[in-house]
């Protein structure tokens, strides 16, 4: 204590006069009862030169800021503290700012200075936060500042920076929606931004600002969906249901064609026309987005999973919605908000949809311990899913229900099994039988709801169900809610014509007890008999009129009323006006039986998961869900010029690359500032993957590229003449290397010679010396398991070359090289050597220095994966058979559309086995090509089969218990099948 | 997209009002409170209410409301995600999230609150992240600011948020490097009267603790990962290498999260590790009912079934319970009729049983309504999906960590109808 003590004297002791208690929590009790007196020293104590007695003010400001106290009197104190050095003060003046500039605007202009100069500061964080609470400050006064600083902002080199400043842009536009031309200038220019930091936020500006705007999109559309599995979890919501809305705008009806049956007759003529007129192809960039966002189902976060969901329902054909019910499940594990969010989109969904969520019928039983809301949910969707092979299971739930102690449970469960019952034909009998039991529940709510029920259902067939209506006529003698004996005596009044014998008698005991009876039975007494004596006025005259003298003296007015009302009609007098001829016609018309259908019916005109789906009314800033255009628009809009090339290295995302985890090389080739933050992450990611050595990067990187490749056409252009672009840089002679390699190995093989160069040194680096390699496809004699690589010298220089051979072998762990015999001397124009590299089964390069003479030269040499296999011949009995073996994991299938010239069967053999070192294996149908090989090191077998279908469809198949070495071949082959 | 958030607590008292955008009056609540006093129970509060000009769109976690005010479409997921996000950094920073700790720590809340969302749209939610941004209070450093006056607030500015790992802080440093994963299974069951399975499906997560140094990147591989039905990761587990064999590469945040959660949903899968043999039954004219209660272990793997807790709601008309338990002990509350008992550990030697009578209100007619049997147990050392662990490699540091992982099995929503 008294070391404590000592300590604060030293320390300048902010233990001074104001304050005795100097360890008093800022938050606890205290302060909240002690207000405004207490704001003199608060003041005081922002004045002092202490930060800590400022930080100690703020707190119990900010405290009562929380509590929704007014503390705006302080103003003028706290905002001449925004310069503090104190970072915590700093923050929390910020926020006092925020909060009360919007009510003293002059004096918090006093402020912006501060801001101003935080916008120039060399820290980008600074920058950020500068801009943050500068836009945060609602004073119109300073739009045009606000204006400068956003556009500033917008092209800052921080992706950082750029992200607060798409969060401005909604912030100025609801201050000042004058500003909204100059804002979405800024979008446009943040929407091209190539890091996911940015791409959540200007969407959200986007969304707030300019929805209607979809054209911003067309450029951006590609790239927004290469990195939306990178962006956080926030912006990939918002991302996922604007591109739903563009899809909605850009691309066709995927089940146009498919007969929907919940859709009528005239509809579905109307898209077979269509269909007729047009077969229906999928936008590759349609199926882009719905590849992409595929993913997320798996996500954490529920928000994401929903917006796939409903992107997948709006989206997707008709036979892929299907994946989206199971992650839909799960989320119904989660909360019991979410659960309430979740089950109101699949009851919707499930009207349209049935089949998919009928395999998860159990998920939606129903437990005691769920709240009444997240119950009467279930059942809903149960209600939906059931049908006749189904519905005995369902019924039999249905039974426990019924017997749960949540009374608005067990109404609800009725109601459902009156929707059940009209549903499905089969099961009406068994459905009354069981609603006509509940007749004798002890619970009012019970009873009445099934009697409600019943007469809904009898509506329907009135004259099958005469037995019921007699057993209903019984149950008057024992029931006593009120509300079930008025609708009992409703039916028996309304089908008197079905019970004519029983009716009178009802009637009879009813006036018998007319006095007793409660109010709304009274009336509907009087209705039944009223409606007998129209029908059956012989039998019931007297009893008709005793019934409405009882009631002419009722203590009730509305009974007394409505009985002189009928007299006055029924019975005919001379006074009684027109209206009597057509008293028969009023009371017995034929009422239309009520439609019971789920309330969840044509919700899907508002796009799932909103909030104005949820509560079925549209919400303030709603952007409709468009209907599909007849004829889709141009997709060309969608291409994307090679100078605002957006598939840069930046969408190499943390999430693609899960295959290989070092990434380390491609950034460092990259200047651009736009990868700043993948720079940092290499940085770092680089440790681990500083093992794998340099050689490391080719193969990701080929691995990345020709996976892009696939993507779509234009993306393919626009990275090959990326790469020559890059050529041109000045880059180290190994990566260029590097990049001549990926160059020539990408670049389509031509078919004519089965074996193709590729450059191991050029001319110019080799100064005058050029060297080409190419697998020659022999069997390397020296080794089994070793490629023959065929190299070939050509010297064009002037001086003599001697003493060429190999030095420095760098490899892989596992890898072994025969080196090529030293190469003398030779004239003439070209030598060639053999020499052999064990691959290993990888893509791994195999480094080393070639030496002259005088000169070494670092060079390596990378086989494409078709080379690292040798051909064998199998029948095709003991292919099919193999095949069967390397199923699963070790199984791809890819489906491709075959190009124009690669049509028939020799093409394709050709392309086949240009791409990949195998053999044919007979096969009897023309419409398949089977080929066969094995790895060279591991000898492990290496099976393809490509099947063809009409115009241009195929499918690839290919079976290799390597799984890397079958991914990379079928990128590989595809390649080769579809340029 | 979020305009406010007001923080409600169980007697109706707004504790907490936090504005984003313009100020939006508390009286908007009154809605709130009004929908409140419609629904009986807490939990049937609708989460979303819509007003003349608001919406109000709320969640319920440790009695407390937390009420978020929006004025324009916005999915309601969205918000009540984010909601719970703020409830678990809540937990998070302070180890409990109630009014109290709130209170006390309402400057760190404001504070966290402010860096959570910019404009009403989520900034920075990570709880890496944040730490870097504020500090949590320890009792340490609450001491130490007070006597040195320093601050909360991280002197540094984070870096995470611009790297392409959000999720993880830069500069680890520990002595000792450990990573344990907890394996966590709950059976999520309803047995009807009979005994036989109605539904059963396994829920299960594994949650890390992960304290390594620097940027370790994990490779976790299964022995049996075709068991999963349906997964959702955290967003650092790299997703490909997923789909194409079936294993967990990440770098990990630092500290605790949760890694995985996943589904086993294939019936014949899911071993029920206790059956209940009951007969609660009701006499019509007379005021007693009986009430004969047994468990028995049934497929637990020759593991032993632990904490077991019975509970069972028993209908409205019973007015006390007199009942007699061969082991553990049994609560009866007569005003909200929630009958308990604390059984332990079950003996297959010696079953647990709970017998006695209930007395009714005399002459009131025979309750129709079963009660549901709810139970919690616990087994340890043992994930009943079967799901196995195989390896856990580390790549990218040198060191070697330590490693850890624990099974366990829960009954998840474990219900017996009678």
């Amino acid at each position: 204590m008294s070391a404590s003590s000592a300590f604060n004297d030293e320390k300048g002791g902010s233990s001074s006069v104001g304050e005795p208690e100097y360890g008093h929590d800022p938050a606890s009790g205290g302060i909240f009862s002690s207000d405004y007196k207490r704001h003199d020293d608060l003041k005081e104590m922002l004045d002092s030169n202490k930060d800590s007695l400022k930080l100690e003010a703020m707190k119990r400001i900010v405290a009562m800021i929380a509590r929704g106290k007014n503390a705006s009197d302080l103003f003028p104190a706290v905002v001449k503290n925004v310069a503090c050095k104190n970072i915590e003060v700093k923050k929390l003046v910020y926020v006092y700012l925020v909060r009360y500039a919007e009510e003293q605007q002059d004096l918090a202009l006093l402020s912006i200075s501060t801001f101003q100069r935080g916008l120039k500061d060399p820290n980008q964080l600074i920058r950020a936060s500068a801009l943050r609470v500068l836009s945060s400050i609602r004073v119109t006064i300073i739009v045009p500042i606000m204006m400068l600083a956003i556009k500033e902002a917008a092209s800052d080199m921080s992706p950082y920076v750029r992200k607060t400043a798409a969060h401005a842009i909604p912030k100025l536009y609801s201050l000042d929606p004058e500003q909204k031309d100059q804002l979405i200038e800024v979008i446009e220019k943040l929407l091209a931004d190539k890091t996911t930091l940015v791409a959540g936020s200007v969407v959200m500006a986007f969304e707030e600002v300019c929805p209607e705007r979809i054209d911003l999109i067309h450029k951006n559309y590609r790239k927004l969906c290469n990195l939306l599995i990178d962006v956080e979890e926030w912006g990939q919501v918002v991302i996922i249901n604007m591109l739903t809305r563009y899809a909605r705008t850009q691309f066709l009806n995927p089940n146009i064609n498919d007969d929907d049956d919940e859709d009528d007759k005239e509809k579905k003529a109307e898209a077979a026309t269509l269909a007729k007129r047009k077969p229906y192809v999928m936008d590759p960039d349609h199926r882009l987005l719905l590849r992409n966002t595929k993913p997320l189902l798996q996500s954490r976060n529920a928000a994401v999973v929903m917006a796939v969901a409903q992107l997948y329902f709006h989206l997707a054909p008709k036979a892929e919605i299907g994946v989206i019910a199971k992650a839909l499940v799960r989320l119904l594990r989660s909360h019991s908000e979410v659960q309430y969010v979740v089950l109101q989109n699949v009851a919707t969904m499930t009207i349209k949809r049935r089949g998919m969520f009928e395999p998860y019928l159990k998920s939606f039983y129903i437990r005691s311990t769920d709240p009444t809301q997240i119950k009467v949910l279930k059942l809903e969707v149960l209600t939906n899913l059931a049908n006749e092979t189904n519905i005995s299971t369902i019924l039999r739930e249905f039974q426990t229900y019924i017997k749960s102690m949540d009374k608005d449970f067990v109404a609800a469960t009725i109601q459902a099994i009156g929707r059940c019952a009209t549903n499905i034909g089969e099961v009406r009998d068994t459905c009354l039988n069981g609603l006509v039991q509940l007749l004798s529940n002890r619970d009012e709510l019970v009873v009445a709801e099934s009697v409600v029920v019943i007469k809904k259902l009898l509506q329907m067939q009135p004259e099958k169900h005469s037995d019921i209506i007699k057993h209903m006529a019984k149950l008057t003698d024992n029931i006593q809610v009120p509300m079930a004996r008025a609708s009992i005596l409703w039916l028996i009044g309304e089908y008197c014509e079905h019970v004519p014998k029983i009716a009178p008698d009802v009637l009879r005991k009813m006036a018998k007890s007319f006095t007793n009876e409660e109010d709304i039975v009274k009336l509907q007494i009087i209705n039944l008999s009223a409606k007998l004596y129209l029908t059956n006025s012989k039998q019931t005259k007297l009893l008709t009129q005793y019934v409405l003298n009882l009631a002419k003296y009722d203590q009730n007015y509305d009974i007394r009323d409505r009985a002189r009302f009928i007299r006055q009609l029924i019975v005919p007098t001379e006074k009684s006006g027109a209206l009597s001829k057509y008293a028969k016609k009023l009371f017995l018309a034929l009422k239309p039986a009520p439609v019971l259908e789920s309330p969840f019916k044509d919700r899907d005109h508002f796009q799932l998961g909103s909030l104005s789906h949820l509560l079925n009314a549209k919400a303030g800033g709603y952007q409709e869900l468009p209907d599909w255009p007849e004829a889709a628009p141009d997709p060309s809009v969608r291409n994307v010029e090679v100078k605002e090339s957006v598939r840069a290295v930046g969408t190499v995302t943390y999430r693609d690359t899960g295959a290989l985890w070092g990434l380390p090389g491609p950034q460092t080739m990259e200047g651009s500032e736009g990868c700043s933050q993948l720079d940092s992450a290499s940085g770092s990611e680089s440790g681990s993957g500083s093992e794998e050595s340099g050689s490391g990067s080719e193969s990701d990187e080929s691995e990345e590229g020709s996976e892009s490749e696939q993507e779509s056409e234009e993306d393919k252009e626009e990275d090959k003449k990326k790469k020559k672009k890059e050529l041109k840089k000045p880059v180290r002679e190994s990566e260029r290397l590097i990049i001549l390699h990926l160059l020539l190995c990408r670049q389509t093989i031509t078919p004519c010679s089965a074996s193709k160069s590729y450059e191991l040194l050029h001319r110019i680096t080799g100064e005058g010396l050029s060297v080409e390699y190419c697998f020659s496809r022999q069997p390397f004699s020296p080794d089994g398991n070793m490629v023959a690589v065929q190299v070939q010298f050509n010297n064009s220089a002037a001086s003599e070359t001697k003493n060429l051979h190999m030095e420095d072998v760098k490899l892989q762990c596992g890898m072994r090289v025969k080196e090529f015999p030293e190469i003398g001397e030779w004239w003439g124009e070209a030598a060639t050597a053999v020499m052999g590299i064990d691959f290993c089964d990888s893509t791994q390069a195999a480094n080393f220095q070639l030496c002259t003479h005088t000169k070494k030269f670092f060079v390596s040499i990378q086989p494409p994966v078709g080379e690292l296999m040798r051909p064998v011949f199998l029948t095709e009995n003991e292919f099919k058979k193999e095949q069967g073996q390397l199923m699963g994991m070790n199984e791809i299938t890819e489906r491709l559309t075959l190009d124009a010239k690669c049509r028939n069967e020799h093409t394709i053999v050709q392309r086949v086995t240009t791409a990949a070192n195998l053999s044919r294996v007979p096969c009897g149908s023309d419409k398949e090509c089977r080929f066969a090989g094995r790895t060279v090191t591991s000898g492990s077998l290496v099976l393809v089969s490509v099947v063809t279908k009409e115009e241009g469809a195929a499918q690839l198949t290919v079976n290799c218990e390597k799984m890397v070495i079958g991914t990379m071949l079928v990128k590989d082959i595809l390649l080769a099948l579809t340029q | 997209m979020i305009h406010s958030l007001f923080l409600v607590n169980a007697s109706g008292d707004i504790f907490l009002e936090k504005h984003w955008k313009s100020v939006v009056s508390r009286s908007v609540c009154d809605y709130f409170f009004e929908a409140q006093e419609r629904a009986t129970e807490p939990e049937n509060v609708p989460p979303v209410i819509p007003t003349p000009h608001h919406y109000l769109i709320s969640v319920l976690r440790h009695r407390i409301y937390f009420v978020a005010v929006i004025q324009s479409e916005v999915p309601p997921l969205f918000v009540i995600e984010f909601l719970h996000r703020v409830v678990d950094t809540f937990q998070d920073y302070f180890g409990v999230c109630t009014e109290a700790a709130i209170k006390d720590n309402v400057v760190v809340v404001y504070e966290l609150l402010e860096e959570m969302l910019d404009n009403g749209f989520p900034l920075a939610t990570e709880s890496n992240i944040l730490k870097e941004l504020i500090k949590p209070p320890t009792i340490l450093r609450t001491m130490v600011n007070t006597i040195t006056g320093s601050t909360n607030v991280g002197e540094q500015l984070p870096t995470g948020q611009l790297s392409v790992v959000p999720w993880r802080r830069t500069g680890v440093k520990y002595t000792n490097n450990e990573a344990y994963f907890d394996v966590v299974e709950e059976i999520d069951a309803i047995i009807d009267k009979s005994g036989s399975t109605i539904t059963a499906e396994i829920q299960g997560v594994i949650d890390a603790c992960v304290k390594l140094t620097g940027m370790p990147d994990l490779t976790l591989s299964f022995m049996n990962p075709r068991l999963l039905d349906d997964v959702s990761f955290h967003p650092c587990v790299r997703f490909k290498r997923w789909e194409a064999e079936r294993i967990l590469s990440f770098i990990p945040p630092d500290g605790n999260f949760r890694l995985l959660s996943y589904h086993v949903s294939s019936q014949n899968l899911v071993a029920i590790p206790v059956y209940v043999k009951h007969n609660i039954s009701f006499r019509e004219g007379s005021s007693q009912g009986r009430f004969d209660l047994t468990l028995g272990p049934k497929q637990t793997m020759g593991k032993a079934v632990e904490s077991v807790l019975v509970s069972s709601q028993l209908p409205r008309g019973v007015l006390n319970a007199n009942l007699n338990p061969s082991q553990g002990t049994y609560t009866f509350d007569p005003v909200t009729k929630m009958l308990t008992w604390d059984v332990g550990k079950i003996n297959p030697q010696k079953l647990p049983s709970l017998k006695g009578t209930m007395s009714l209100q005399a002459g009131a007619s025979k309750p129709d309504e079963n009660p549901t049997i709810n139970i919690q147990l616990k087994i340890q050392q043992m994930a009943i999906s079967g799901l196995k662990v195989n390896r856990l490699d580390m790549y990218g540091e040198k060191y070697k960590p330590f490693k850890g992982i624990k099974y366990m099995t829960k009954a998840g929503k474990f219900q017996v109808r009678t």
